[in-house]
């Protein structure tokens, strides 16, 4: 005490007081400047997440939205009956045995009459005229013939795809310039397309065909669609919901309720926490070398994808539903146990209903998880196959070959065509639209049921 | 009869079993549910389960044990002089299993009766053209022995399913019995129907072993078959990648791991500085407010797949970075080729994990005890001073471990790489080079046509064992470290 006493009395003679709050000196302004340089370090940080989020949420939408329209060229074509029909007795057989090239002079004739009543003026020959079409002009003709026979012999309105450069140049990815060593077209041909654009005829339209319709090959990216892998992610998830959420719930329930300490506990708990690092590519060579080439389940089915899905998922969900358990107090089950419920009992009937609203909401962030898992489909040959069939019926959905939205994205981004790049983030744009809506529901729920104890 | 056929009926001797069992219990104790030991319902679900279980689980095992053993045992039956030059067994057991499936099929079809399909001194080449005929595949010409194997697959198989079925059948049939006649008002069907459950809940939850198991010795015997093909000097200490599917390749993993550890270099010094500056602004400073909106913006980058990150690397970030270090590009350096390189896919990598590395270095800064602030502050360390001073040294060991957990998903990532590293696989330390990772070369050995009795293929399962190894440890080393960290304040 003294002491303190004693310094200031000597102090002032020394030195006059040099701080103050209101005049900071160099060593103060220094460390001031050190603290607010720190924090914007922070903000620079959060600053740099957020706006890579942003360029690549603005990234997908303007490359992606692209695929949802497409340019087509509206026609009036004369079905004529002795082409498509020559018994005249509209038997559905006779009308198949005409191939897709019987079609090609109807559609030709079509742009020929269309370019004399618009009065166009075009040194185009008639067949440089209709290479504007898409390649799957004549199959969309003869399946809209098929579908309905008894148009034959009348002039029906007809919207045909246009080819993917075409296309590109109605969307400004293709000019007069960057085709300048492209064979698919030429200078003469967009001049006939402004022609048909300005009268009317050649327009951008929502295209449903992107969202419901398959895959087609790497010639025609305009009729490429993402419908049918879309139904193979679907039996994916079936799978992996059927498996992942039985075994994962039961799995913790053990591990939560009921698992003694002992060895054999410790090492599932090491496993699963091990398994949810474990790279997915790895379950993709577990996948390869135990379900197709030991137990030969077909390659490419989305049974096996499912399969492979379920065991990298599985962790996910144990983790979650744990939690969930654990929130649950004990007071609910020493209440169970206390009116004579068996252990089993007050867990089956009280602490797992309450548990629910927590283990769906990690059992749809697992399944959202899953959705967007590519590499180990890679392995069980999900790539490299066009989705150009729905499957037929529910076994062959299982079983049949059939791509999946992430896997069918990667195909498209391989392709040589850049027509297939916006498609494959029009995919993306599709996927993130199903992530999004899981994940919200998954907010919801959790907001809306879950309770503090 | 299909399995889908053979499940239902198991299912419908549990149902009939459930109710079975159930009244046999109220008879048993005249009606008057009081007198018996359970609730009715247990001797119910007792029935039932003993019923399915036993039945499901011979069920699954046999169709797991079935094609080995019967594949072995027609391998064995296969002449060594009937194995072409250049062949294997597996590549001649895939043949037989082929034409086994395609007699089967003309058998459906009616292209052929049974004993044709059975005849073992049929003609040949008569029967290749009537199993083409009616429209199966087939690759090789058949010749004597793999007709002979592929006959005997099949009478195995089809003899090995119709014993599987009966024997199921009579298993639940018995199970069901059984259960029933013990079935009585004495009878303490809850305990017993409670240590069946329990032993499901055991059961399910050693999936995660089996899991592991599975991985592991999937990529073992396949990597042990490498071994044998290749050696395994020149796969751990060689110099040099080259497959050649004609053989007399070098594959050598070294120049893989060196691009899959570069690469992830890049990714990390991207995501460390960000992600731990952003953790440290989120705990430490910013409001509750900014909190609540930042943090969950920052994880939805966590929740984006991957296949959007390496398409944004290839289509977007890659020609963006040529724009500006290639050939005529913004800087004028003409350092860069090809969108595809180390840096484009690092880059991205990085943006991926930057929310990994804040989130975890956020929930570790939160667990450094308030007191520990409280008296920096009061001795007056600005904010910033504590931060640095107290709270990281603090936190440092348990940020490492996040730091080691992004690393190790670095090294694992698939898709980014894939689609934007390239595939030259090289020493080189130019981050505008196109390089190549581990988890590529998988991808590219293992898709496509694949020949598993080639080196080429086989050497896709060491890459794997390897990778699986090398996470594996720093996961386990990275946990140690956070749990030992979390001990330290709790």
């Amino acid at each position: 005490m003294t002491d303190i006493s004693q310094t200031p009395a000597a102090a002032p003679a020394a030195k006059p007081k040099k701080g103050s709050l209101f005049e900071q000196d160099a060593r103060t302004k220094k460390r001031n400047a050190a603290e607010s340089r720190f924090k914007m370090y922070g903000i620079a940080a959060i600053g740099i997440g957020l706006l890579m989020l942003i360029v690549l949420v603005t990234n997908i939408v303007t490359a992606g939205t692209g695929a949802f329209q497409q340019t087509f060229l509206e026609l009036n074509v004369e079905l004529k009956e002795d082409k498509l029909d020559k018994k005249g007795n509209r038997n559905i057989e006779d009308i198949k045995k005409v191939s897709t090239f019987g079609y090609a002079p109807l559609i030709a004739s079509a742009i020929e009459t269309e370019v004399q009543e618009l009065g166009i003026q075009t040194d185009l020959s008639p067949k440089e005229m209709g290479k504007i079409l898409s390649k799957a002009a004549q199959a969309e003709l003869r399946n809209y013939v098929i579908a309905n026979p008894d148009e034959i012999g009348k002039t029906v309105s007809f919207r045909f795809l246009v080819n993917s450069r075409v296309d590109g140049y109605m969307k400004g990815r293709v000019t007069r310039e960057s085709i300048a060593n492209d064979k698919s077209i030429t200078v003469a041909q967009l001049d006939f397309v402004d022609q048909l654009r300005d009268a009317g005829v050649l327009y951008k339209a929502f295209n449903p065909d992107f969202i419901f319709g398959s895959d087609a090959s790497d010639q025609r990216p305009e009729a490429a669609g993402i419908g049918v892998s879309m139904l193979g992610s679907l039996f994916m998830m079936f799978v992996v919901l059927a498996l992942a959420l039985p075994i994962g719930v039961a799995a913790s329930i053990y591990l939560e309720e009921f698992a003694p300490q002992n060895r054999l506990t410790d090492i599932i708990e090491v496993n699963i926490s091990n398994l949810a690092a474990v790279p997915s590519i790895v379950f993709g060579i577990l996948g390869l070398a135990v379900f197709i080439n030991y137990m030969h389940l077909p390659t490419s089915a989305p049974l096996v994808g499912g399969l492979v899905l379920t065991l990298m998922t599985l962790p996910t969900i144990i983790i979650s539903t744990r939690a969930s358990l654990k929130a649950v107090p004990p007071s609910i089950r020493d209440a169970a146990l206390g009116v004579g419920a068996s252990k089993m009992q007050a867990v089956f009937h009280h602490v797992l209903p309450l548990a629910a609203p927590g283990i769906l909401t990690g059992t749809i962030i697992g399944l959202a998880q899953a959705l967007g898992e590519t590499a180990p489909l890679l392995l069980i040959g999900m790539v490299g196959f066009i989705a150009s069939n729905p499957p037929d019926g529910l076994v062959a959905g299982f079983l049949s070959p059939n791509s999946a939205m992430p896997a069918q994205i990667y195909e498209w981004s391989k392709r040589a065509d850049p027509a297939f790049y916006e498609r494959a983030w029009g995919g993306i744009i599709i996927l993130l639209i199903f992530l999004v809506t899981m994940n919200t529901i998954a907010v919801i729920l959790r907001r809306r049921f879950e309770r503090r104890w | 009869m299909a399995l889908s056929w053979l499940l239902l009926i198991l299912l419908a001797f549990a149902v009939i079993g459930y109710f079975a069992g159930r009244s046999r219990a109220l008879a048993s104790a005249g009606g008057d549910a009081r007198d018996l030991h359970s609730l009715p319902s247990y001797y119910g679900y007792n029935v039932a389960l003993t019923a399915l279980v036993p039945a499901l689980g011979i069920l699954v095992v046999w169709l797991l044990a079935q094609p080995m053993i019967v594949n072995s045992t027609v391998a064995g039956m296969i002449p060594d002089h009937a194995i072409p030059e250049g062949a294997d067994r597996g590549l001649i057991m895939s043949e037989v299993r082929r034409v086994s499936n395609g007699l089967a099929g003309a058998v459906a079809t009616g292209a052929l009766s049974e004993a044709q399909a059975g005849n073992a001194d049929a003609d040949i080449a008569e029967l290749t053209q009537t199993l083409k005929d009616s429209g199966q595949v087939l690759t090789q010409e058949i010749t004597k022995p793999i007709l002979v194997a592929a006959q005997k697959y099949r009478s195995m198989t089809s003899t090995g399913t119709i014993a599987m079925q009966v024997i199921v059948v009579i298993v639940a049939l018995f199970g069901a019995a059984f259960a029933y006649i013990r079935t009585h008002k004495e009878f303490r069907a809850r305990n017993v129907v409670e240590q069946g459950v329990l032993a499901l809940l055991l059961l399910a939850a050693s999936i995660a072993i089996l899991t592991t198991v599975g991985i592991v010795l999937s990529m073992f015997f396949e990597t042990l078959n490498f071994f044998q093909l290749h050696s395994w000097k020149d796969f751990f200490f060689g110099s040099t990648w080259a497959p050649n599917f004609r053989g007399g390749s070098e594959l050598s993993i070294l120049p893989l791991l060196w691009g899959t550890l570069y690469i992830s270099v890049i990714a990390l010094l991207v995501a460390v500085p960000i992600g731990l500056f952003a953790a440290i602004y989120l705990s430490e400073y910013a409001s509750g407010a900014t909190r609540s909106i930042a943090k969950p913006l920052l994880e939805i980058l966590a929740g984006i797949p991957t296949i959007v990150y390496g398409l944004f690397a290839l289509l977007t970030v890659g020609p963006a970075l040529v724009s500006m270090f290639g050939e005529g590009g913004a800087l004028g350096v003409g350092w860069m080729a090809s969108s595809n390189a180390v840096l484009t896919a690092g880059l991205v990598m990085g943006i991926m994990l930057i929310p990994f590395v804040s989130s975890l270095s956020d929930d570790i800064i939160n667990a450094v005890p308030q007191s520990m602030r409280d008296g920096s502050l009061g001795l007056g360390a600005t904010h910033s001073e504590t931060v640095r001073q107290v709270v990281l040294p603090a936190a440092l060991p348990g940020i490492v471990g996040a730091i080691l957990l992004a690393a190790s998903r670095a090294i694992g990532e698939t898709m980014i790489v894939v689609m934007a590293a390239g595939a030259i696989a090289k020493f080189s330390g130019n981050p505008f080079e196109a390089m190549t990772t581990i988890t590529t070369r998988i991808v590219s050995q293992l898709t496509g046509d694949t020949d598993f009795a080639s080196p080429e293929t086989l050497v896709a399962f060491a890459l794997g064992l390897t990778l699986f190894i090398i996470t594996l440890g720093l996961n386990i080393f990275a946990l140690y470290i956070v749990r030992k960290y979390r001990e330290q304040y709790e």
